[in-house]
């Protein structure tokens, strides 16, 4: 079991004859992802990487049987891709795409309202479920099946833990980016109910960062109905206020979205934080030991 | 990105939100001509700076003729002002704001913000004009009134007719504070803003209701459609290494410490600091080179790090996932034979081609110490920074 995507999901690439999309479609291929189309006005009918391209989403659903996209669509664009994947009445968006300007991310909230689609991200790494679907731009190889569900603001901080993770032999159900953007699709609540229901994951380790209340939020969710232990790890402690640290939502305005806020409230609901970002491995196998789950969770 | 008060009111006038008359001046003969036109009994002469503060730290001064206009002018100009927003270094005035003096009968704070938890965009309002919003929401927070606003239909008259009855404003001057709103939230979406607020409302002795600040932000994200608005940005109000980042799609922010990091990723970028600051030294910079950078890019990336002069020490932090090990390590060969590097350089590198990556390096025959991990890293440079 996983969360979200799995051998099975089938995937189309939307934007696919762009060069980043290209490119990553060429990795997700060689992962053993089910890439079954791509999608990019105009050059329907084409083929690229043996995969046929459709002028549009539904044509592609409609030949392909596709549940899940993945949008590499450039920022102007990108909120249309992801409302026609919505349209279409795929399971699964994943916008990989940074730089959207936040007023075309409120429509898309408000659009998505009532519809069937989960959309994660945008400006996020993707989601994995290693050795069976890889949708995104993570770095396959580093991760391990396995039982510990890995859910983040951050890309390259994810890689860190679950690179953490691999090495001293636990491995992962789901690893989940859900992006660094002020608005976005899928949040940290949406995801830990998902491992939590997940009967393969047995403990999750959140990543979060300066900005916004989702990881306080999260937090009092996980004191009031988590049945797994979570760790935490929180980036930009020594963030100064009021300047955006490269992801458009990591910014401490008006006194809130301190890290030490948030690491005040996730400890208070139970959450063992790492004190830096070289102890995020270390400090789930602590907690593992402490919650007998250790040998359960040991993959490797 | 931010704009200046007097750049704002003028986006004000054109979506007929209403603002006082005033006239922007370079120079101090230029404030007295520009009080001259206006022809008001008095004016204020307004500090033209990216922060906010401005009237306790004696920008902002009110004239009763033209010589005091003068006077003033030749006070505020060239002068470098320390607020609670502009850091101990303070910002130097290059550009004042003329503006006519009006009868304030009552001060009020309006803004619009992106509320993350709902997804909307909210008006906020409140009686305590004058007064930071932060500290009313912590001292008093039921003085606040919200309206979170569905983008389908906009701010509907019924709910900036709530607002206003909220905020008290008088009823004879209700339609005025209606449209005042209507038209500002027209603006904000229009023009992608991030942030805009009005601190303080004001309503007049002859029945006007007006915007006496103005602050917008804009969402850099979409200036790709606002050319207009990148019109405005002033590269006087930035940092040096900043403007220079940006040129080269570097996300790049001057901090005080001494040591760089050179990061790929907001989130490790951010981690890089936090660790550095842990093993007790203190970062000189945010910086991410961003998923799809070249070695040029890199190359540029050492440049400004090695332009700022406090930097005694340098952290290249990788994990490399789109962007290859070996690519960085290619870049950092390249940057540090262009510049001649003569400070310590730690390099931890992970992910694809690392092996490629540290054979590079090694090869080169130039002085980097390695790491094996981010805290091995941050170790290393702190250590080699004492």
């Amino acid at each position: 079991m996983s969360v979200f995507i799995n051998k099975d999901t089938k995937v189309i690439v939307q934007g696919i004859t762009g060069g980043t999309a290209l490119f990553h479609t060429k990795q997700m291929l060689e992962y053993g992802t089910q890439i079954v189309g791509g999608v990019t006005p105009k050059k329907g009918g084409t083929e690229v990487e043996g995969v046929p391209v459709f002028n549009t989403v539904d044509d592609a659903v409609q030949e392909t049987g596709a549940n899940a996209s993945v949008v590499y669509v450039p920022a102007p664009f990108a909120a249309d891709a992801i409302m026609e994947a919505v349209d279409a009445e795929l399971d699964l968006v994943i916008c990989i795409t940074e730089h959207i300007p936040v007023m075309d991310m409120v429509k898309v909230k408000r659009y998505m309202e009532g519809k069937k689609t989960r959309l994660v991200g945008p400006n996020c790494p993707g989601v994995i479920t290693p050795e069976e679907c890889k949708i995104g731009i993570m770095p396959g190889y580093i991760h391990k099946k396995g039982h510990i569900g890995v859910v983040s603001r951050s890309g390259t901080l994810t890689y860190e833990a679950v690179h953490q993770l691999s090495e001293q032999g636990f491995g992962q159900s789901t690893a989940v980016g859900i992006g660094g953007d002020p608005v976005n699709g899928t949040d940290f609540i949406d995801t830990l109910k998902a491992f939590n229901d997940d009967p393969d994951t047995h403990a999750v380790i959140m990543i979060g960062e300066i900005g916004g209340t989702a990881e306080e939020e999260a937090a009092e969710w996980v004191n009031d109905n988590m049945d797994k232990p979570v760790v935490g790890f929180i980036g930009g402690a020594t963030a100064p206020p009021g300047k955006r640290m490269g992801h458009a939502g990591a910014i401490i305005s008006g006194g809130k979205g301190t890290a030490d806020e948030k690491i005040r409230v996730m400890n208070e609901c139970g959450i063992k934080v790492a004190p830096t970002p070289s102890d995020m491995g270390d400090t789930m196998i602590e907690v593992l030991k402490e919650n007998d789950l250790y040998d359960k969770c040991k993959t490797h | 990105m931010n704009i200046h008060e007097y750049q704002a009111k003028e986006i004000f006038r054109s979506y007929n939100v209403a603002v006082p008359n005033s006239k922007v001046a370079f120079s101090v003969d230029e404030a007295v001509d520009a009080a001259k036109e206006l022809g008001s009994s008095v004016s204020v002469v307004k500090a033209q700076i990216h922060a906010g503060g401005r009237g306790n730290a004696g920008g902002v001064k009110i004239a009763k003729n033209l010589d005091e206009v003068r006077d003033y002018a030749n006070d505020i100009l060239g002068k470098t002002l320390v607020t609670h927003q502009t850091g101990p270094e303070g910002k130097e005035v290059k550009r004042l704001l003329i503006e006519e003096g009006c009868d304030i009968q009552n001060e009020y704070y309006l803004g619009l913000v992106l509320d993350r938890a709902t997804s909307s965009v909210v008006m906020m309002g409140s009686e305590e004009g004058g007064t930071e919003i932060e500290e009313v929401a912590e001292k008093t927070p039921e003085k606040i009134f919200k309206e979170v606003i569905d983008p389908v239909t906009g701010l509907t008259p019924f709910q900036a007719r709530r607002l206003a009855f909220n905020l008290n404003i008088p009823d004879e001057l209700l339609g005025k504070a209606v449209k005042f709103m209507m038209s500002l939230y027209q603006l904000f979406v229009e023009k992608d803003c991030s942030i805009a607020e009005i601190n303080p409302l004001v309503t007049t002795g002859d029945g006007e209701v007006l915007a006496l600040d103005a602050k917008l932000n804009f969402d850099d994200n979409a200036l790709f459609r606002h050319k207009d608005i990148v019109e405005f940005r002033d590269l006087d109000e930035e940092d040096d290494k900043e403007i220079e980042a940006s040129k080269h799609d570097l996300s790049y922010i001057a901090l005080d410490g001494n040591i760089g990091c050179m990061v790929n990723g907001a989130g490790l970028a951010m981690a890089t600091m936090d660790i550095i600051k842990h093993y007790g030294g203190e970062p000189a910079n945010f910086l991410d080179v961003g998923g799809g950078a070249t070695a040029e890019k890199v190359t540029e990336a050492f440049k400004i790090i090695l332009s700022d002069d406090s930097v005694q020490g340098i952290l290249v932090n990788i994990f490399g996932g789109i962007m290859k090990c070996d690519v960085i390590a290619e870049g950092v060969v390249e940057a540090t034979k262009q510049v001649g590097l003569e400070i310590p350089l730690v390099v931890r590198l992970e992910g694809t081609n690392v092996e490629l990556g540290k054979k590079i390096l090694d090869e080169s025959g130039l002085n980097i110490t390695s790491a094996d991990s981010m805290a091995d890293g941050a170790e290393k440079i702190v250590s080699l920074v004492k």
